[in-house]
C-alpha cells in the first residue's frame, strides 16, 4: 500500500429525501479508479463530492495530504486542482473549441502536467479548433470535454459517464483515446461508469457502489473474480487477466497471450508480440470437465483446481471460481452439471474456454 | 412637421428612456440573478414586489411615490437632508419613479434567461476555475445576451409608453417633465388634432417598430437553436 500521502481519503455522508450517501473510502493516487454501479447507487453523487459541486454536510476529504474538505474547512469547486468531465461535454455554446480549450487553461496557474498542445494532440481534436460547438458531432464535443478538462494541468482527473450520453459507435470512436490516457495519463482518474466492459478495459481499481454504499473496492482483477461481489453483473460475470501477446499465427489469424497461469488462443488482432494486453474472460464462456476433452471445437484448455463455489442469480445456476497457476478463472454452470462432475473445492479440472476479449 | 414643442417633448422622453434603461440594467441585473438563483422562502414576496407595477394602476403607484418623495416623506427628508431639494416636478423624480414603474420589465426578461442558463454551465466554469463573479461574466452574460437585448428593449418602449404616472410625479412642465404622451394629451385638451395625429403617429410607429423587431429577433434565435 502507497503511504498516506499518495492516497485519497474520502468520507461523506449526504442525506436527501429518497437517497442517502454513505461513505468512507482510501482511493488510490494513481491510475484509474473505477465507481461502478447500477443508476441510483450514489456514484456519481460521489464524484460530485470530491470536485465540490455537492458539499456533504458531514464530510471529510483530503487529498495526497491536503485537506479539500472537513468540519472548517472547505475548498471551493474553483479552488480544487480538479478536472471534470460531465456526462455531456457541456461546452460552451458561445466559445469556440479553442475558446473552450482555454478557458479553463488560462485561470489555471499553469503548474499542472498536461499542456494545452499535449491535451489537443492527446484527444486528436487538432483540426476541430476554429468550430463551434454546435458543429460538432456527440463523440467530438466528449473528446473536447475531455481536452478541456486535461487542459488546466489536473492533479486528478474527474469523469462522470463520459460515454453514457454516446451510441455504440461513437463510444468505439472515444474508447481508444481513454485507453490512451490511461496509459499516458501520470495523474489519478475517476472514472464513473454503470458499463463493466468500460470498467474492464479502463480501470487498474474498483469501487462497487450500491444503494449509496461501498459495497466492494479493491484491484479490478482481484474484486471482479470476487464470487461475492454484491451487485448483480448478470451476463458480465467475469475476470479480467493481465498478459502478454506471446505469438501469432499468421496461418490461422490468431494470437496467444500469456498470463500468470497460462496461455489463450484468441483472435488476432493485430496487436504486436510482447504487447502488455487485458484479457476479459466471462464466466458463461468457461467451462469445466474432469478429463481432458478430446476432439472439441474450444482451442482453449488449462488445467486448474477448484477455489470456491457459489451461488449465481438464477437458482439452476452456480459460479465457480478455478485457480489457474496465479491466475483465478470464474465458470458458471448449472447446479446439475456441478453434481454430476462433483464440483467442490479442491477438485483437479480441466478448464475449457470458449472465447475471450482482447483488450489493448 | 413636428412643432419645437413636439421634437423637445420626443427628446426629453429618448432621454428619460434611456437614462431609465440603463439605472435598470444596473440595479435589474442583480435582482434577477438573485431570483433566478435563490431558494429562500422571501423569493415569492419580492418577486410579486417588483411584479406589482404590472397590475397596479399608474395612478397608484404615482400616488405613493409622490407623497414618498414629497416633503413629508421619508425619501423626500432624505433627499433634503442632502441638500437636493425635493424631487416631484423634477426631471430626475420623473426618473426615480419611471425606475419603478418599468422594474418588472427589465427583472422578468432577465430571470427568465438566466433561469434558462441553468446549474450546468455553472458547473463547468466552476471545474475550469472560474470563481463565481468570474462565471458571472465570462459565462452568464454572454449566455444571457438576447434576455438583456429583450429586457432594454422593453424597459425603453414601457418607458416611453408612461403616462399615469408622469401626471402624478412630473405634471406638465415643458422641456422638464412634458413626455411625449403627456404632449398629445395637451393637444388633445386644447383641441389641437392634426398636432396630436401626427406626435401620435410618430409614437404608433415607434411602438411598432420596436416589437417588430423583438418578434423577428426571437423567430431568429428560435430557427438558430
Amino acid at each position: 500500500m502507497d503511504n498516506i500521502e499518495a492516497r485519497i481519503e474520502a468520507k461523506f455522508k449526504l442525506d436527501w429525501p429518497g437517497f442517502t450517501l454513505d461513505v468512507d473510502l482510501n482511493l488510490p493516487g494513481r491510475g484509474v479508479t473505477a465507481l461502478f454501479g447500477h443508476s441510483g447507487s450514489g456514484k456519481t453523487s460521489l464524484l460530485r463530492c470530491i470536485a465540490g459541486l455537492e458539499r456533504a454536510s458531514c464530510g471529510r476529504l483530503v487529498f495526497k495530504g491536503k485537506i479539500w474538505q472537513d468540519e472548517t474547512i472547505w475548498l471551493p469547486t474553483h479552488r480544487r486542482p480538479i478536472g471534470y468531465v460531465f456526462q455531456e461535454a457541456s461546452l460552451f455554446p458561445h466559445l469556440s473549441i479553442l475558446g473552450n480549450l482555454r478557458y479553463g487553461q488560462k485561470r489555471s496557474d499553469g503548474a499542472g502536467r498536461v499542456g494545452l498542445d499535449a491535451a489537443i494532440e492527446l484527444l486528436g481534436i487538432g483540426h476541430l479548433l476554429e468550430r463551434k460547438p454546435d458543429t460538432l458531432s456527440g463523440g467530438e464535443r466528449q473528446r473536447v470535454g475531455i481536452a478541456r478538462a486535461l487542459a488546466v494541468g489536473p492533479e486528478i482527473l474527474l469523469m462522470d459517464e463520459p460515454l453514457a450520453a454516446l451510441d455504440l459507435k461513437r463510444k468505439q470512436e472515444i474508447l481508444p483515446y481513454l485507453e490512451r490516457l490511461h496509459d499516458e495519463l501520470d495523474i489519478p482518474v475517476i472514472y464513473v461508469s454503470h458499463s463493466p466492459d468500460e470498467v474492464a478495459r479502463l480501470a487498474d481499481h474498483i469501487v462497487a457502489m450500491d444503494g449509496g454504499r461501498a459495497v466492494a473496492a479493491g484491484p479490478l482483477g482481484e474484486t471482479l473474480a470476487r464470487l461475492d461481489l454484491p451487485i448483480r453483473l448478470g451476463e458480465d460475470v467475469g475476470v479480467v487477466l493481465d498478459a502478454t501477446v506471446g505469438e501469432i499465427d499468421a496461418e490461422w489469424h490468431l494470437a496467444r497471450v500469456d498470463f500468470a497461469g497460462g496461455s489463450l488462443w484468441t483472435r488476432d488482432h493485430a496487436v504486436p508480440v510482447g504487447k502488455h494486453v487485458r484479457v476479459r474472460v466471462l464466466a458463461r464462456d468457461v467451462s469445466l470437465a474432469l478429463d481432458e476433452p478430446g476432439m472439441s471445437s474450444i482451442q482453449n484448455c488449462l488445467g486448474g483446481c477448484v477455489e470456491s463455489v457459489a451461488a449465481d442469480d438464477h437458482p439452476g445456476l452456480l459460479l465457480v471460481r478455478v485457480q489457474v497457476g496465479a491466475s483465478l478463472l470464474v465458470a458458471r454452470l448449472t447446479r446439475r452439471s456441478a453434481a454430476q462432475l462433483g464440483i467442490a473445492p479442491g477438485l483437479p479440472v480441466k478448464v475449457q474456454v470458449k472465447s475471450v476479449a482482447l483488450m489493448e | 412637421m413636428l412643432t419645437d414643442s413636439d421634437l423637445q417633448a420626443i427628446w426629453l422622453t429618448i432621454r428619460l428612456a434611456g437614462i431609465t434603461t440603463l439605472i435598470l440594467l444596473l440595479i435589474g441585473t442583480p435582482i434577477a440573478w438573485w431570483l433566478a438563483r435563490s431558494r429562500a422562502w422571501w423569493k415569492g414576496p419580492v418577486g410579486a414586489v417588483v411584479a406589482l407595477p404590472l397590475v397596479l394602476p399608474p395612478s397608484v403607484l404615482g400616488f405613493y411615490l409622490l407623497l414618498a418623495m414629497g416633503p413629508n416623506g421619508p425619501f423626500g427628508q432624505l433627499t433634503q437632508w442632502l441638500g437636493l431639494g425635493t424631487l416631484p416636478f423634477t426631471f430626475w423624480g420623473l426618473v426615480i419613479a419611471s425606475s419603478f414603474y418599468s422594474l418588472p420589465f427589465m427583472v422578468q426578461p432577465l430571470q427568465n434567461a438566466f433561469e434558462g442558463i441553468g446549474e450546468r454551465p455553472l458547473e463547468v466554469a466552476a471545474t475550469l476555475r472560474a470563481s463565481p463573479v468570474d462565471t458571472f461574466f465570462s459565462v452568464v452574460l454572454p449566455l444571457a445576451k438576447p434576455g438583456f437585448v429583450t429586457a432594454g428593449i422593453l424597459t425603453f418602449a414601457h418607458t416611453v409608453g408612461e403616462f399615469g404616472v408622469v401626471l402624478m410625479i412630473g405634471g406638465n412642465i415643458p422641456g422638464v417633465t412634458r413626455v411625449a404622451s403627456v404632449q398629445i394629451y395637451d393637444h388633445v385638451e386644447a383641441m389641437e388634432y392634426a398636432d396630436a395625429h401626427r406626435l401620435a403617429a410618430v409614437m404608433l410607429v415607434f411602438s411598432f417598430c420596436v416589437l417588430l423587431a423583438m418578434y423577428t429577433r426571437r423567430s431568429n434565435t428560435r430557427k438558430a437553436a
